[in-house]
C-alpha cells in the first residue's frame, strides 16, 4: 500500500476564491493510502516546497498528490521538489484544480465538489504509480550523411565545421548532386560550378569529413545515439588513394561509346572515366558493363597508361562498418522520366528536351562546349518552346505525373528563357504554363525582368501536342487568356518536368524506418515545429529529399539539420522519457500489431525460451519496446489485443482508476 | 413538483499537447463550461483504449469526448489517425447498443483552441444532458 500525502494549494485567491480549500485537504484525507493531507497559500514557493519535503520525510510518504494548478506549469517543479527529498519524481500526481477548475466555476459549492473528484482521480493514480527511472544511452559522437548533393555537402561541412567527424555516402563516382550538373543558378545567376566546386574542394580537404563516393548503405541497425550501419563500397577498379586523377587512362580507353550520365546521355564517355573535371574524390571508375577487360578480359590498357598503378581490375565490392550517433538523408531528386509523355514527343524528336539536358546544352562544360545547339543537327534553334508543369500539379487519377507542385521549375523556366534571349536576342522564346508561382526573395522580380527587360512570351495554357515535321516541331497549344489556338514552329522543345525523390529513397526509409509520404518523400516529425527532423529519433531529413526545393531553400535545411545533430553529438549520454512502453511477455502473442502503429519502429520482436507446465520449455515470438526509441505515445498499447503493452505513467490501471474515481 | 435538476457526467480524455493545453488556456481565459465535465491527462489521443469508455458507461458516465490535435498536428504524427478510426468504430458499436451516438465524440481542439474548448463542452454537456441519464451499459455491480 502507497503511503500518500496530499498537497492543496490556495495559489493565493486565483483557487482560494473559488475552492474551499480546506474543504478539500479535508476531503482527500479518506482517500485510500492518504496519509497526510494539507493545504497552503503557494505550494510552488520556497516554504510551500518545503512543507512537502518535510512530510515526505515526516510522515514517510511514498507518493504525493499536489491540487494545483496545470501540470503543465508546475509538474517539473514538484518532481524536483519530490526527489529533493528522495522520494522518486514519478512518484508526483497533480490535480489541475485551477485552469480545469477554480478558473472556469464561479461558485464555491461547484468549485469545491470539482476539485474535490479531480483530487481523488490523482490519488487513485498515484496509488498505482511505480518509481520510473529514465534510461540512459551513450552517443556515438559521428554522424553518417547519406546522398553527397549541396544538402550533403552542406549538412557535412557545418557538423564538421562543429568538430564531429562525419560520414559521407554518394551513389555516384562524385558529390555534388544535381547542382554540379547546372548552368547558371536563379535568382542571382551565378554560375553553379563557382558557387558549389569550392564547397566540394572544402569536404575534400576537411580532416574530420570522410567521404565514401561510389558506395551504398546496406544496412541499419541500432537506434538514436547508436546507429550500426554497413555500408559497401562498389569495386571501381581504381585504387583510390592511389589514383591523382590526371586522366591518361580515360583518353587511351578505346571502348568511347557509352552514354555518358553526368550528360545526360547527350554525348558519351570511355569505359573508364572521371565524371568531370571538378569531381570530389577525382579520381577514375571503371564502368563494368562497358570495360572490354572486365567482360572478356581483352585490353587492358589503362593499366599499361597509368603511371601510378591504380587500376585493379580484380577490386571486389568491399563492406564497411561503423557506429553512428545520428543519420542524415540527403538523398535528393529526379526528374521524371518523360516515357509516358507521348503527345510531347520525347521518344520520337532528339529536339525535344528536358530542363536539365537544357542546362548541359548552356554549360560551357557540357556537350556543346555551352553553344545552345540543337542535339539533331548542331543548328542553332530560332524558335525555343518552354513547356512547365510537366508531370506537376497532376490529376489524381492521372498515372502519368504527380499530384503535386515541382516548385522550382517555374523559377528556372524563366532563367532559361531569360538567359536565351540575353546570349540569343533574336531567339523567339515561348513560356506555356498553368500559373506562375514565384514566391520567395527576388523570385517574382526576377520572372517579370524575363518578360519585361528580356521579351519573353508567356502565355497562360498547355501545350497539346508537338508534332516533328522536316525539321521544325509543330506545336499546338491554346491561349487561354485570348481563347485561341496556337501553332508555333519551333526548333527546340524544353520539356520542365516534374520531380521526384530518388528510386533507392523507398528501401533507404525502411531500413532507417523513417516515414515517407505517398510520393515517397521523407516526412519530416511535425510539418511545423520539427521541420528537419524524421519522427524516428536520430534520424534527420536535408534538402529535395524531404519536399521539392531550390538550393537556398536546400542549403538552409541542411544548416538546419546539422545544427540538430551537433546538438545530439554534443551531448555524452541521451536521458530518455520514462514514460514508455512495455510488453508483457507472458500476454504477448507475437501478432506484429503494436509494431504495425508504432510510429517510430520502436518495437522488435525476440524469440524467447518460456518455461511450459509440463517441465518443458518453449520458444515464443514477443514483442519488446526499445526504450530510447519510444516516445511514449501509446498506440500500441490501444492496437494491442492481448493486453499485453501498457504504457509506463499512464497504465492502463492507471486511467482506469482515474475513471472509476470521476465516475463514482 | 419541483425536479432535481439533472447533472450530466461527462468525461473528456484530451491529449497532452494540444487539447489539454486547450482546456488550461479555457482556463487562463476563465471561460466558462459546465463542472459536470472531468478531464483525464493522456500522452496522446489514441492512447485511449475503447476499455476506457467502456468502463466510464458501466460506471455511470453520460458522456465521454476524447479531445486531441486537430489531423496532421499531432505531436506523434499520426495518434490521432488511429483516434479517429478506432472511435468511429467504437461509436457506432456503442450505439448498436443503445449508447447513443451523441453520447460519444471527437473533437480537435488545439492548445491555442481555449474559446472551441469551452464551446466545445458546453455544447456537449448540454446535448448529453437533454438525452438524459445513460442506463443502458450501467453495471449494477460496479456501484455501491
Ligand atoms: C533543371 C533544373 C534547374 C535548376 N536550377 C536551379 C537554380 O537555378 N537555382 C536553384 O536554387 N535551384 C535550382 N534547381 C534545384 C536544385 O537542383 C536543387 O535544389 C538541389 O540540387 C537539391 O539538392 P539535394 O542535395 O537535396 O539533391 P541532389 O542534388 O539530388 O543530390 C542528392 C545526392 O544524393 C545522391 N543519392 C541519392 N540516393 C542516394 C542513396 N540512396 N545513397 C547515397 N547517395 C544517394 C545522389 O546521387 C545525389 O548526388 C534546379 C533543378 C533542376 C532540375
Ligand atoms: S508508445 Fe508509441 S512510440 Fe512507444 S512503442 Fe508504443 S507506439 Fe511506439
Ligand atoms: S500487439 Fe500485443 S500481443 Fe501483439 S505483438 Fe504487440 S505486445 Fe505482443
Ligand atoms: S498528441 Fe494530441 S492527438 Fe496525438
Amino acid at each position: 500500500m502507497q503511503r500518500v500525502g496530499v498537497f492543496v494549494c490556495w495559489c493565493g485567491s486565483n483557487i482560494a476564491g473559488t475552492v474551499d480549500v480546506a474543504a478539500v485537504a479535508e476531503a482527500l484525507k479518506n482517500e485510500p493510502g492518504v496519509v497526510f493531507s494539507t493545504d497552503y497559500q503557494y505550494m510552488c514557493s520556497q516554504a510551500g516546497q518545503d512543507i512537502i519535503k518535510n512530510a515526505i520525510a515526516e510522515h514517510n510518504l511514498t507518493g504525493i498528490v499536489v491540487c494545483s494548478c496545470s501540470p503543465r506549469m508546475h509538474e517539473a517543479t514538484f518532481r524536483k521538489t519530490a526527489a529533493a527529498a528522495g522520494l522518486n519524481p514519478y512518484m508526483v500526481e497533480i490535480a489541475n484544480i485551477r485552469e480545469q477548475c477554480s478558473w472556469v466555476h464561479k461558485d464555491m459549492t461547484t468549485g469545491t465538489e470539482k476539485a474535490i473528484i479531480l483530487g481523488k482521480a490523482a490519488v487513485a493514480k498515484v496509488n498505482l504509480n511505480t518509481p520510473l527511472t529514465p534510461g540512459e544511452s551513450p552517443v556515438t559522437k559521428r554522424a553518417l550523411v547519406i546522398g553527397g548533393g549541396i544538402a550533403g555537402i552542406q549538412t557535412a561541412l557545418d557538423i564538421a565545421d562543429a568538430g564531429f567527424p562525419v560520414d559521407i555516402v554518394e551513389t555516384k563516382p562524385t558529390i555534388g548532386g544535381k547542382m554540379a550538373q547546372l548552368d547558371k543558378t536563379f535568382p542571382t545567376l551565378d554560375c553553379a560550378a563557382c558557387i558549389l566546386t569550392p564547397k566540394m574542394v572544402d569536404v575534400a580537404q576537411n580532416e574530420k569529413i570522410r567521404i565514401f563516393s561510389y558506395s551504398e548503405v546496406e544496412e541499419v541497425g541500432g537506434f538514436v545515439g547508436n546507429f550500426d550501419v554497413k555500408i559497401k563500397k562498389k569495386a571501381r577498379y581504381v585504387k583510390e588513394d592511389i589514383c591523382t586523377g590526371c586522366g591518361a587512362c580515360v583518353d587511351k580507353c578505346p571502348m568511347k561509346k557509352n552514354p555518358n550520365e553526368f550528360n545526360l546521355g547527350m554525348d558519351n564517355r570511355p569505359a573508364i572515366y572521371i565524371p568531370f573535371a571538378q569531381a570530389v574524390p577525382k579520381v577514375a571508375t571503371i564502368d563494368p558493363n562497358a570495360c572490354n577487360m572486365l567482360k572478356n578480359g581483352k585490353c587492358g590498357l589503362c593499366a599499361r597508361v597509368c603511371a601510378a598503378g591504380a587500376i585493379d581490375y580484380t577490386q571486389k565490392d568491399e563492406i564497411i562498418e561503423e557506429k553512428y550517433g545520428a543519420i542524415v538523408v540527403a538523398t535528393g531528386f529526379n526528374p521524371i522520366s518523360m516515357e509516358k509523355f507521348d503527345e510531347f514527343a520525347y521518344n520520337q524528336s532528339k529536339d525535344v528536351i528536358t530542363s536539365l539536358e537544357f542546362e548541359r546544352l548552356t554549360n560551357a562544360a557540357g556537350p556543346t562546349a555551352g553553344h545552345l545547339e540543337r542535339p539533331s543537327d548542331g543548328k542553332s534553334p530560332k524558335t525555343i518552346v518552354f513547356v512547365q508543369c510537366v508531370g506537376s500539379r497532376c490529376d489524381a487519377c492521372s498515372e502519368k505525373g504527380k499530384e503535386y507542385c515541382s516548385k522550382i521549375c517555374c523559377m528556372y523556366t524563366a532563367k532559361h528563357a531569360m538567359l536565351t534571349r540575353d546570349k540569343y536576342p533574336d531567339t523567339d522564346v515561348y513560356v506555356f504554363y498553368i500559373d506562375v508561382r514565384t514566391p520567395g526573395k527576388n523570385f517574382d522580380e526576377f520572372y517579370r525582368r524575363a518578360v519585361e527587360e528580356f521579351g519573353v512570351k508567356y502565355i497562360k495554357g498547355m501545350v497539346g501536342k508537338v508534332t516533328p515535321e522536316g525539321d521544325k516541331l509543330k506545336v499546338q497549344a491554346s491561349d487561354l487568356l485570348s481563347n485561341k489556338q496556337l501553332h508555333i514552329d519551333a526548333d527546340l522543345v524544353v520539356l520542365a518536368a516534374a520531380i521526384e525523390p530518388d528510386k533507392s529513397a523507398r528501401p533507404l526509409a525502411t531500413m532507417l524506418t523513417a516515414s515517407m509520404d505517398t510520393n515517397d518523400f521523407f516526412t519530416e516529425a511535425h510539418p511545423k515545429l520539427r521541420p528537419v527532423e524524421s519522427p524516428t529519433a536520430g534520424v534527420f531529413l536535408s534538402g529535395a529529399c524531404q519536399g521539392p526545393k531550390d538550393i537556398p531553400e536546400t542549403v538552409s535545411q541542411a544548416g538546419a539539420a546539422a545544427s540538430k545533430v551537433i546538438g545530439l553529438l554534443a551531448k555524452d549520454k541521451l536521458t530518455g522519457n520514462p514514460c514508455v512502453a512495455h510488453s508483457n511477455e507472458l500476454m504477448c502473442n507475437g501478432c506484429s500489431s503494436c509494431e504495425r502503429v508504432c510510429p517510430y519502429g520502436a518495437i522488435t520482436y525476440e524469440d524467447k525460451e518460456f518455461r511450459m507446465p509440463n517441465r518443458t520449455t518453449k520458444i515464443r515470438r514477443v514483442a519488446s519496446v526499445n526504450p530510447a526509441v519510444c516516445q511514449g505515445c501509446g498506440a500500441c498499447t490501444v492496437a494491442c489485443p492481448s493486453g499485453a503493452m501498457d504504457l509506463k505513467g499512464f497504465a492502463n490501471s492507471q486511467i482506469i482508476a482515474e475513471v472509476d474515481a470521476i465516475c463514482k | 413538483m419541483q425536479v432535481k435538476e439533472y447533472k450530466p457526467l461527462i468525461v473528456a480524455f484530451c491529449c497532452n499537447w494540444c487539447s489539454y493545453a486547450g482546456a488550461d488556456l479555457a482556463g487562463n481565459n476563465r471561460l466558462n463550461y459546465p463542472a459536470d465535465v472531468k478531464i483525464i491527462r493522456v500522452p496522446c489521443s489514441c492512447r485511449v483504449n475503447p476499455m476506457f469508455i467502456l468502463r466510464a458507461f458501466q460506471r455511470g458516465a453520460d458522456g465521454v469526448i476524447i479531445c486531441g490535435c486537430h489531423p496532421g498536428d499531432c505531436h506523434y504524427t499520426s495518434g490521432n489517425y488511429y483516434t479517429r478510426r478506432r472511435m468511429a468504430a467504437l461509436f457506432s458499436m456503442l450505439d448498436f447498443l443503445g449508447i447513443e451516438k451523441e453520447r460519444t465524440r471527437v473533437e480537435w481542439v488545439s492548445a491555442a483552441e481555449g474559446a472551441k474548448f469551452a464551446a466545445t463542452m458546453n455544447e456537449f454537456a448540454q446535448t448529453v444532458a437533454s438525452l438524459g441519464e445513460n442506463k443502458r451499459l450501467e453495471d449494477l455491480r460496479c456501484k455501491k
